[in-house]
């Protein structure tokens, strides 16, 4: 009989691929077996030659749905010497970017724990191979239970059985576990185990008004009900989170749509393997605590995820707010004994288990925007996903890029793929830099990465900005600075598979700020890049920020020199700002002292919503004002854009704002609606910034126009940018699954970086 | 003032602005000064030496103005290494069209700074450069003091464990100039710290003479220190908010200005680094001093997050505080 080895690459280990070419070969009759080898399943078939043929067919046709077959290569080989198919131990070879993220429970386990003569009832730990932890248990490559934290459970003869069995759903499922061999649950209360069902004596006490940690997958959350306001209040007083909205937890799509208003798309979102937390409109009428989000339109919603999280929700029966377990600013807490320290003001008990949480997983965050899917964060279900970077860039050198300075993410290329981390924190707090660091050497030791270069931001004082210079000299490794704006175009560019020679396309960067190249912040730039090299063709009007970080928090800072500009001083309402040293931010503008100019998206939808009274003099959470002022404009029906100027600057074109503060503030002296003056502005913005890239577009040319930069976000504004970008028939390449805020920067920067280095077009130069 | 024509005539008159006014802290005008090495033996067993160079805009500003500033300075830099200073140089840069009387003002309070500190300016230098080579004054001293015996101190000495003090509250010196310079319709009495702290210094060896480092706080501010002392030490820095003292004005207006007193220069402040076994006697005797009043143990050294500065904040969090390379530019997106 003919021999062949089979090199099957891709997203293949951990995803049932195994088992699944076992099956197959049965089914086809076909000798051999196969093994994980690192960077790829590696088969050895022998049988007829179409047969063979067949069965490689079905290898790409047939794989298990969280398999993704990137090639099959075949060769002939020796022939085999044994009979019947087999499943081969996994070999060490070179590692690959084949891991998977963390899936939802399956169906098939969730009727399996519900089910009260199944040896897994009501057992919180039950997986399979369709299901259960991937990522945040895996400690090093091949995917095996060995290298996990589940390798301090051994397998009982019951789960031995079904781990041997390839006819069995956990036939090889790393993490298998029963509550014979498996990981416990148990209720910690002042330090004492609680007796009794945890989960219902959990249920108990969170019905009862108690908050509770809960370990999860990624993390630990804090708990309370949802519909308790005395709960809520308490949890944010504990927690010193005055207004920041809470994610809540529903126990099923039936109690989503009894509070949220969701679609079968966000239904899908929700149930999806990733399980993330979904922004969805609130039902104003639901019996949700106010507390939960404040003055916001939207919620983040969640579904249960776990076999632990679904029996929790069953029991209690209401929505549950499920937040991050951490102290103020702090990453989330992952480990018990940190939870236990760190978290004995905040919560009444622990609801725990002894399966180690191998890395830090933050729950991630999704968005409809104009009627597509947009990642906002990336953490657990959705990291890592390798992804392929666009054409031209399959030789790319290893380059390991480190992103932002807040939500941060490191990017790693290997080979044409590009894998953005997880969601890393800010890094305002040592404790998140720690981590941050930490992780550089996670995700480098676990993908075996030995980067060529290091990319970087070009802001000299971001925590990554630093600390790749430093990394880049201890290493004599080039250091690659991008321009933070080129980095978030550049992401979505590579994102959208704008292929490395495809030419220069028009971006629009609608972002907070980045350093920009002439020394001047930079946040509202319309750029025409290609992946090495970006020029800045046009400008919001830029503004001094007096004060310099004090203008993020206090958006009133940002309004006066706004005003000031737009109606000059002697105009602007006095009203507006009773109370505040208006005369000094003035005198820090004429002096230039600590009032950077900066041409920033961000601070001019903070004006705005300082102008309308719907921002704090002080801030206590990023994009507070915006959601906001976007929540308060989604009210209103269509109404005209408020008019921007434009003109040239030196050879730069600006769009200036000064005309729309000027009829703000007489819609506004006049007793216009909030909500319409609030939707006249978005519809402005985007009609000034839209229009004028396509006129740039045409005048140079460029096929594209692509959009990011945190202000993306605002669904609302998007929907309007596409609106009237999409007629022009010019490709539009928009955010999806990699953040459009700095989360997304890592990748943008990896691909300037793997250009600028010289990823030899095809044919050479 | 005129530069060029009248020549000499203008140089005769600027010297004369300063001899008559170092008159008794100067001998017989010879082109430099002679010490007597035996009497400078006596006081210790190595020479200090150091200079800098000052520019202040404004000259004058509550608290002090650029000639004082220019005698404390090279004192401090003297004293800080562990050494008593003992005589000064100053270089001074005239632009063209300086007021007779600032110059003379300046000279004045130089020379009553350098009195009252007992550290005489020995030798100097004038010129006059064309309008706009300079800006208005600038000033160079220079120092020489003799370092007392035993005492060792540097910026790579600082052990776990160790205490960080400082003699009193931080960032008035920064705070004072940016309000005298900003015309901030402020209403606010910050002045500046500029004060010779070789006295202060000399009794806090006498308590401590196990003392690590010291530094005068100067530009870049505390930060900058302490920042400097964790990279050059290899050791951590953790700092308390709480024990950190800063005037309620001064923390007020860094609030309205957006910046950090942390990072606002002192000119009348030391950071030290005390062993622990130390730090009682070092305190008590900083507070017995009258620049002193406000001395606090702000902090530790820790073999924890070595390179870092971390604060503990009143809320129970943590910052970094970072060396910048930039201005304090915003960084959030
Ligand atoms: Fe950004
Ligand atoms: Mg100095
Ligand atoms: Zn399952
Ligand atoms: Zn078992």
């Amino acid at each position: 009989m003919p021999s062949e080895e089979i090199i099957v690459r891709g997203i293949v280990q951990g995803v049932g691929f195994r088992p699944f070419v076992w099956r197959l070969a049965q089914r086809l009759g076909l000798d051999g077996e196969v093994s994980n080898r690192g960077d790829a399943v590696v088969i050895v078939a022998s049988g007829p030659p179409p047969v063979l043929d067949a069965f490689a067919a079905a290898l790409a046709a047939e794989a298990p749905p969280l398999a993704r077959v990137e090639s099959i290569e075949r060769r002939a080989a020796p022939s085999f010497a044994g009979s019947g198919f087999i499943i081969a131990a996994s070999a060490p070879g070179t590692v690959s970017v084949g891991i998977v993220a963390d899936i939802a429970t399956c169906p098939a386990c969730r009727a399996e724990i519900a089910d009260p003569a199944a040896r897994r009832h009501r057992y919180a730990f039950t997986n399979c191979t369709d299901c259960g932890p991937r990522f945040s248990i895996v400690e090093g490559l091949p995917y095996d239970r060995a290298a996990t934290t589940m390798r301090g459970f051994s397998l009982c003869a019951a789960c031995r059985a079904e781990y041997a069995d390839p006819a069995d759903r956990r036939f090889h499922a790393q993490p298998i576990a029963c509550p014979e061999c498996g990981p416990r649950l148990w209720l910690e209360a002042g330090g004492e185990v609680i007796d009794g069902d945890p989960v219902e004596a959990a249920a108990l006490r969170l019905r009862a008004g108690k908050i509770l940690a809960i370990k999860g997958i990624g993390g630990f959350h804090i708990a309370c009900d949802a519909t308790s306001e005395a709960s809520v209040a308490e949890l944010r007083a504990r927690k010193h989170r005055p207004t920041k909205p809470l994610a809540v937890m529903l126990r099923d799509p039936a109690m989503v749509e009894a509070f949220c208003v969701a679609g079968d798309a966000e239904i899908a979102a929700l149930t999806h393997p990733s399980a993330p937390i979904l922004l969805l409109r609130l039902r104003p009428e639901s019996a949700l605590a106010a507390a939960v989000a404040p003055g916001q339109n939207r919620l983040g919603v969640m579904l249960p995820y776990t076999p632990l999280h679904h029996q929790l929700m069953e029991t209690v029966g209401r929505p549950l707010v499920m937040t991050s377990a951490n102290r103020s600013g702090e990453p989330q807490i992952f480990r018990d004994e940190a939870a236990r320290a760190g978290l004995a003001e905040i919560v009444d008990g622990l609801l725990t288990h002894d399966r180690p949480i191998a890395r830090r997983l933050d729950d991630s965050v999704v968005q409809f925007a104009a009627g597509r899917p947009q990642v906002m964060r990336r953490g657990r279900g959705l990291a890592p996903a390798p992804r392929d970077l666009p054409a031209g860039f399959a030789p790319a050198p290893p380059v390991l890029a480190l992103g932002g300075a807040l939500k941060s993410a490191i990017c790693l290329t290997i080979g044409g793929k590009a894998l953005l981390s997880h969601h890393l924190g800010d890094l305002d707090e040592p404790a998140t830099q720690d981590a941050f660091e930490q992780a550089i050497a996670d995700y480098t030791v676990l993908f075996d990465h030995r980067p060529a270069a290091i990319a970087v931001d070009t802001h000299p004082d971001y925590p990554p900005s630093r600390f790749g210079a430093a990394l880049a000299e201890a290493r004599g490794l080039p250091l690659i600075a991008v321009q933070h704006h080129h980095a978030h175009i550049a992401a979505v560019m590579a994102e959208r598979g704008w292929p490395l020679e495809g030419g220069p396309v028009i971006g629009i960067a609608l972002d907070g700020l980045g350093f920009g190249e002439d020394g001047t912040i930079w946040g509202a730039e319309i750029l025409l890049c290609d992946y090495r090299d970006s020029r800045r063709l046009a400008r919001l009007r830029p503004i001094p920020l007096a004060g310099g970080d004090a203008a993020n928090r206090e958006p009133w800072r940002v309004l006066l020199a706004h005003l000031d500009v737009a109606l000059g001083p002697e105009a602007v309402p006095d009203a507006l700002f009773a109370g505040l040293p208006v005369a000094t931010l003035r005198a820090m503008i004429a002096r230039g002292l600590n009032a950077p100019l900066a041409s920033s998206t961000g601070r001019l939808f903070d004006a705005m919503a300082a102008l309308l009274g719907l921002a704090p003099p002080r801030l206590s959470f990023e994009g507070e004002a915006a959601m906001a002022l976007q929540a308060v404009a989604e009210m209103a029906g269509d109404v005209p854009p408020y008019p921007f100027g434009r003109a040239p600057v030196g050879n730069l074109m600006e769009i200036d704002p000064a005309p729309m503060w000027r009829a703000a503030c007489a819609d506004l002296a006049a007793g216009c609606s909030l909500d319409s003056i609030a939707r006249r502005f978005h519809a402005g913005v985007a009609e000034s910034f839209a229009d004028l890239a396509l006129s740039l577009a045409a005048a140079q040319g460029a096929r594209a126009i692509a959009l990011s930069g945190g202000v993306c976000q605002n669904a609302l504004l998007l929907e309007m940018l596409v609106a009237r970008l999409e007629p022009s028939g010019r490709s539009l390449l928009l955010p999806g699954e990699v953040p459009a805020n700095d989360g997304g920067l890592a990748l943008g920067q990896a691909a300037v970086a793997a250009a600028r280095l010289g990823v030899a077009p095809r044919g050479g130069r | 003032l005129a530069h060029g024509g009248g020549g000499s005539a203008m140089r005769d008159l600027i010297d004369e602005v300063f001899i008559e006014t170092f008159k008794g802290t100067k001998g017989a005008p010879e082109d430099q000064a002679r010490f007597d090495l035996a009497a400078l033996m006596a006081q210790g067993d190595r020479l200090a030496f150091t200079t800098d160079g000052f520019v202040v805009d404004p000259l004058f500003f509550p608290g002090g103005d650029i000639g004082k500033l220019a005698v404390c300075g090279t004192i401090n830099d003297l004293a800080v290494g562990g050494a008593r200073p003992v005589a000064l140089s100053c270089a001074v840069i005239i632009e063209e069209g300086l007021a007779l009387d600032t110059l003379r003002a300046v000279a004045r309070s130089m020379a009553e700074t350098a009195g009252a500190a007992g550290v005489p300016i020995v030798t100097g230098d004038t010129k006059v450069v064309a309008r706009g080579a300079c800006d208005k004054l600038f000033i160079t001293t220079t120092g020489i003091g003799v370092v007392r015996t035993g005492v060792e101190v540097g910026i790579a000495r600082a052990r776990p464990g160790d205490v960080v003090l400082v003699n009193g509250q931080l960032g008035d010196h920064g705070a004072a100039i940016l309000n005298a310079r900003g015309d901030l319709a402020l209403e606010s009495d910050i002045a500046s710290d500029c004060a010779a702290l070789h006295g202060l210094i000399d009794r806090l060896i006498d308590a401590a003479p196990g003392v690590r480092m010291m530094r005068d706080a100067t530009r870049g501010g505390v930060a900058a220190v302490l920042n400097e002392l964790a990279a050059a030490s290899g050791v951590g820095v953790r700092l308390r908010e709480s024990d950190t003292p800063i005037r309620a004005d001064v923390q007020g207006f860094c609030e309205i200005l957006g910046l950090d007193p942390l990072y606002l220069a002192n000119e009348g402040k030391i950071v030290a680094v005390v062993p622990p076994e130390q730090e009682g006697a070092a305190l008590q005797a900083l507070r017995a001093h009258p620049l002193g009043g406000g001395a606090a143990a702000i902090g530790r050294i820790t073999d924890t997050r070595p390179g870092r500065v971390v604060m503990e904040t009143r809320f129970g969090g943590e910052r970094i505080v970072d060396m910048l390379v930039g201005d304090q530019l915003p960084r959030i997106c």
